[in-house]
């Protein structure tokens, strides 16, 4: 067995591997949050709790309208979706006019309401739902066995990130968006209907995360907590990325992933804390993140 | 004036009563702690501003040091507790210092991010006995002289710790240097230019809300016998945020009302609603963000202002 | 900031409606379950052990010295701190008379200290570690269904004897997974075995991919899963999602049946466990499950057994002791012996361990069940002696 430092090399391509995995989740849910708060400078702290209402959505779609996996991918993120819209026009539009940090309370009280009302109803051990029939293999890469399951999860995430990225910064419906950022007065002015668009964007950003907890389903126990933690990492991620930055978020993401498997070979008691000392470092050097635009 | 001091003298005489009235001195001196946890943390939302969202830190860091000191090294109460305090005012340096870079939202955030790291040293740390926590941890003698292992007699010394805080915080906040910190949170650019260097200002702020959280979270782990994963998760920070805006931001008194309200609430809500504790708390959380952002206090301040007809509109609106 | 009158009113009527209830009249015997009710082992005993409680004191008469039974249960939601002060709140309030101790060993292990400062009696039904009978012990605590010695001496001995020598082990992230750990290598290091190291595994984690890749790497023959409930099941379905069983056979430290109905005989044919009770041993234990499961509609774990014979078991001690004292119900409870549909000749030693026999079982193929739930197959039974092991001198109560 080769190695590296005294590590087989397999044990190091197996973590690297498994940290991309997680760095396509960290990917997809910084990319909602980065949505969100590039068009509506609103720090969406319930970004988790969606992420688990996504999860939750494909688990009770199953157990009660025996709704597969494929139909729950396209129809999870569409029901959190327009659940997000009617947050949007009904709580966060109230908020619009005062300081930012009231959006921030706001939705953390959301994530509050939802999490506890998950974990009353349905416990905190976590429920699991079946790898789809499709995707149950078994990929052998000689220095791992990896489900193919998670190969899915890597390529999806991938593939949603720079959709969302390319329509965002080269269509024209991401133009509008970005000139929404920018001078809302004016497009309105334009005609365009901004707060719609407005609540179209919360929906879509938190309908990413629901994607996320739909893909995260089988491979975690679906529990009313799972979104908690990974969403301070989530907003570490964020920070280090450029708050606004589209494509920061997403190429953060994936490599911070990536950077915890590392870090799970050569120091795995630090796994836990690494995004956040490397936010700490980032914020130190770079402020505005590293591919912020401040 | 004399209604003033009269209302303060029957509330000492009630605050010292209310042991033998049959209340439970233990849910009454943990309640005391948070809201002395309230009433630091209020002097950094409320009087200064700025938004934390990982105060936990402060809070149960302390509580593990004095935990540790207790029963590692078989420290008094008074040396444990006053250590506790000074690691929490060093990590309150550490953190302040990084979260200062950054303003508004971009500081909550970093806060919550440290406030994780934090938690998860915790977990990891062998002095802080990871999930299991620090448990039997005797409160001791206090000075050689007096004996804590009362509840009623570490109740006394609990509210006494209480009053000297709060006189203390009313008396930063009355000081030139509460003065120029309310300057700064009312408008930060006209403070740059009369000359004040507000990054030291809000250092210093947050250093002191780190100290006394911790001084908060020492004391409650001498109260109970433990000090756990509970008093640096990430729901502690939520659960003082919610303490200080329900009772109101900016006043003395809201964040004690808030600390025993949430407490209460827990407590008692719990039995008769099981676990939808959390799910109520946060519906009352979003109302008061919604429309009750002046919390409790803030709104009878308001309320009695107009009704003496001393001011057009109600005090400004805090945060 | 002038002061408001309406504040201090307010801020006094919240503490005065605050108030608990004064200490309950001392007239009923109080009976308190602090368990695991939502979370990693709410199976193992949880709300369906609380339901016992009340079955043992319906069978016990519904009354002892005249005086009625009240019964408490909590949620401790496995954090040492709620189960800690749940404890003293009870003692301290509602005249607690006994309380059950449910999963989770680092939450027992700080109600135990709250059983010593407080004077009463704790049985501890679910945890494992046997810290509670050594480092741990109190003159008011009793370990009464297993412990992680027992576990490791059934299960350990039974693979390493069929030629499982080498271990890497999985375990859970506090108090009961080291023990169980540091148990089980002890057993294989003194029957020829090798260690061949440990990953730790937060408690209730969610995904144990990057823990088995570790476990994978180390080339052992047995992966010793040191943790319970949930992780127990979740972990092995993972090890085989991972491919990790190919190479490796997994030790099933502790497992209860309900872990073994979620597997499906399918995954966990083959499995050795230790158990101290099993539903279909005997007539006795048939009758109790049958009951058992007309309310619950599962087959009773090895714990909720015990709580049903704790019960009886402390009831028996406070008639025959004529008094609820705490003091002197221990030296009745440690004078008396057990004989019921849990266990024959059983007896509780000065450290607090209640010494029985236990039995290594293993899991039956699919072919090999006949009925639902007849999962286990006898492979030996232990005395108490050779489970529990001798004193070990660890705990003041009992010197070598």
């Amino acid at each position: 067995m080769s190695t590296i430092l005294g590590i087989p090399v397999a044990v190091i391509l197996g973590q690297l591997t498994l940290g991309l995995v997680n760095g396509s989740f960290y990917a997809l849910l910084s990319l909602g949050l980065a949505v969100i708060f590039g068009l509506m400078g609103v720090v969406n702290f319930a970004h988790g709790a969606f992420y688990t209402l996504g999860a939750f959505a494909a688990l009770l779609g199953l157990q009660y309208l025996g709704i597969n996996y494929w139909v729950a991918l396209l129809a999870a993120p569409l029901a959190v979706g327009l659940l997000g819209v009617l947050v949007e026009r009904l709580l966060l539009r109230h908020l619009y006019g005062l300081d930012p940090l009231y959006g921030l309370l706001l939705t953390f009280g959301l994530a509050l309401i939802v999490e506890g009302s998950l974990h009353q109803v349905f416990g905190a051990s976590g429920q699991s739902y079946p790898v789809p029939e499709s995707l149950a293999g078994v990929l052998n890469l000689h220095f791992m066995f990896l489900p193919l399951y998670r190969a899915w999860v890597i390529l999806a995430s991938v593939v949603v990130c720079f959709s969302t990225w390319f329509v965002i910064e080269r269509t024209r419906l991401g133009a509008t968006l970005r000139a929404a950022t920018e001078n809302a007065p004016l497009l309105q002015a334009f005609g365009v209907n901004v707060p719609l668009l407005v609540a179209a964007t919360y929906g879509g950003g938190v309908a990413l995360a629901a994607l996320a907890g739909v893909l995260a389903s089988p491979v975690v126990l679906v529990n009313s907590h799972m979104g908690t933690e990974l969403v301070i990492v989530v907003f570490a991620v964020v920070v280090i990325g450029g708050m606004g930055s589209i494509l920061g978020a997403i190429v953060s993401g994936l490599v911070l992933g990536v950077v915890e498997g590392f870090t799970k070979v050569l120091y795995p008691e630090a796994s836990n804390i690494v995004v956040f000392v490397i936010m700490a470092l980032v914020l130190i050097l770079r402020p505005a993140g590293l591919f912020g635009r401040e | 004036m004399r209604a003033a001091i009269v209302l303060y003298v029957l509330l000492a005489l009630l605050a010292v009563s209310l042991p033998w009235l049959g209340l439970y001195p233990v849910f009454l001196m943990k309640l005391l702690c948070f809201a002395m946890f309230a009433c630091a943390y209020n002097l950094l939302l409320g009087f200064g501003r700025m938004l934390s969202f990982g105060h936990a830190a402060f809070f149960g860091f302390a509580a593990y040091v004095t935990s540790w000191l207790v029963t590692a090294h078989g420290a008094g109460p008074a040396t444990a507790v006053l250590c506790g305090m000074a690691v929490a005012a060093l990590l309150g340096a550490v953190i302040g210092g990084l979260a200062i870079r950054r303003r508004g939202i971009y500081f909550a955030m970093i806060t919550l991010a440290l406030g994780q790291l934090v938690y998860f040293v915790c977990l990891e740390a062998p002095f802080t006995g990871g999930e299991n926590g620090l448990q039997g941890v005797p409160r001791g003698t206090l000075f050689g002289l007096l004996p804590l292992r009362s509840d009623r007699v570490m109740y006394y010394l609990v509210l006494a710790v209480f009053v000297a805080v709060f006189l203390f915080i009313r008396r930063v906040v009355h000081s030139p240097f509460g003065h120029v910190l309310r300057a700064i949170r009312e408008n930060e650019a006209r403070a740059i230019s009369l000359g004040y260097d507000i990054n030291r200002y809000k250092l210093l702020a947050f250093v002191l809300s780190a100290a006394l959280s911790g001084l908060a979270g020492s004391l409650n782990s001498l109260v109970l016998g433990f000090a756990t994963l509970s008093d640096v998760q990430q729901s502690t920070s939520g659960e003082v945020i919610l303490m200080t805006l329900l009772g109101g931001t900016g006043t003395f008194f809201g964040p004690v009302v808030g600390a025993a309200l949430v407490i209460t609430l827990q407590e008692y809500l719990s039995d008769v609603v099981g676990g939808w504790v959390t799910a109520i708390i946060g519906v009352i959380f979003v109302a008061c963000v919604l429309s009750f952002r002046r919390g409790i206090v803030g709104e009878l301040e308001a309320l009695r202002l107009r009704r003496t007809h001393r001011g057009a509109a109600g005090p400004a609106e805090p945060a | 900031m002038t002061l408001s009158r309406w504040t201090i009113a307010l801020g006094a009527a919240t503490l005065m409606a605050a108030s608990p209830h004064a200490a309950r009249a001392a007239d009923s015997v109080v009976i308190g379950d602090i368990d695991d009710m939502s979370g990693v082992y709410a199976d193992v005993e949880g709300a369906a052990g609380a339901e016992v409680i009340n079955m043992a004191i319906a069978d016990f008469g519904g009354t002892v010295l005249g005086r009625k039974i009240t019964v408490l249960t909590a949620d401790h939601q496995n954090k040492p701190d709620i189960g800690a002060s749940k404890f003293r709140e009870w003692a301290d309030q509602q005249g607690l008379n006994l309380l059950l101790g449910g999963s989770n060993t680092g939450v027992n292990i700080a109600m135990a200290k709250v059983a010593a400062a407080k004077k009463v009696p704790f049985i501890v039904i679910g945890a494992g570690g046997a810290s509670l009978t050594n480092e741990d012990c109190t003159a008011y605590s009793v370990h009464y269904v297993y412990d992680t010695t027992a576990l490791a001496n059934g299960t350990a001995t039974a693979m390493v004897n069929a030629g499982n020598k080498t271990w890497f082990y999985l375990t859970a992230d506090y108090a009961f997974g080291t023990q169980l750990q540091n148990a089980a290598s002890k057993v294989v290091e003194t029957r020829g075995g090798k260690n061949l190291g440990a990953v730790r595994v937060p408690l209730g984690a969610a995904d144990f991919s990057s823990f088995l890749l570790q476990a994978q790497a180390s080339g052992a023959q047995v992966l010793g899963l040191a943790n319970a409930g949930t992780d127990f099941s979740n972990s092995l379905k993972a090890a085989n999602e991972f491919g990790v069983t190919r190479t490796m056979k997994p030790a099933a430290l502790l497992a209860f049946i309900t872990d073994i109905h979620s597997l499906g005989l399918k995954t966990a044919q083959g499995l050795y466990l230790t158990t101290a009770w099993y539903w279909d041993l005997n007539d006795e234990t048939r009758a109790f499950a049958k009951r058992f499961f007309a309310k619950v509609n599962r087959q009773p774990t090895m714990d909720q057994a015990g709580v049903y014979s704790a019960v009886l078991t402390y009831l028996k001690a406070v008639k025959a002791a004529g008094t609820t004292d705490s003091d002197k119900v221990m030296a009745q409870l440690k004078k008396d012996k057990i004989n019921d549909m849990f266990t024959q000749g059983g007896y509780i030693r000065a450290d607090g361990a209640m010494i029985h026999d236990m039995y290594v079982m293993q899991v039956k193929t699919p072919q090999e069940s006949k009925y639902p739930w007849d999962y286990y197959r006898v492979v030996r039974k232990m005395s108490g002696a050779e489970a529990f092991g001798p004193i070990t001198g660890l705990c003041p109560l009992a010197p070598k």
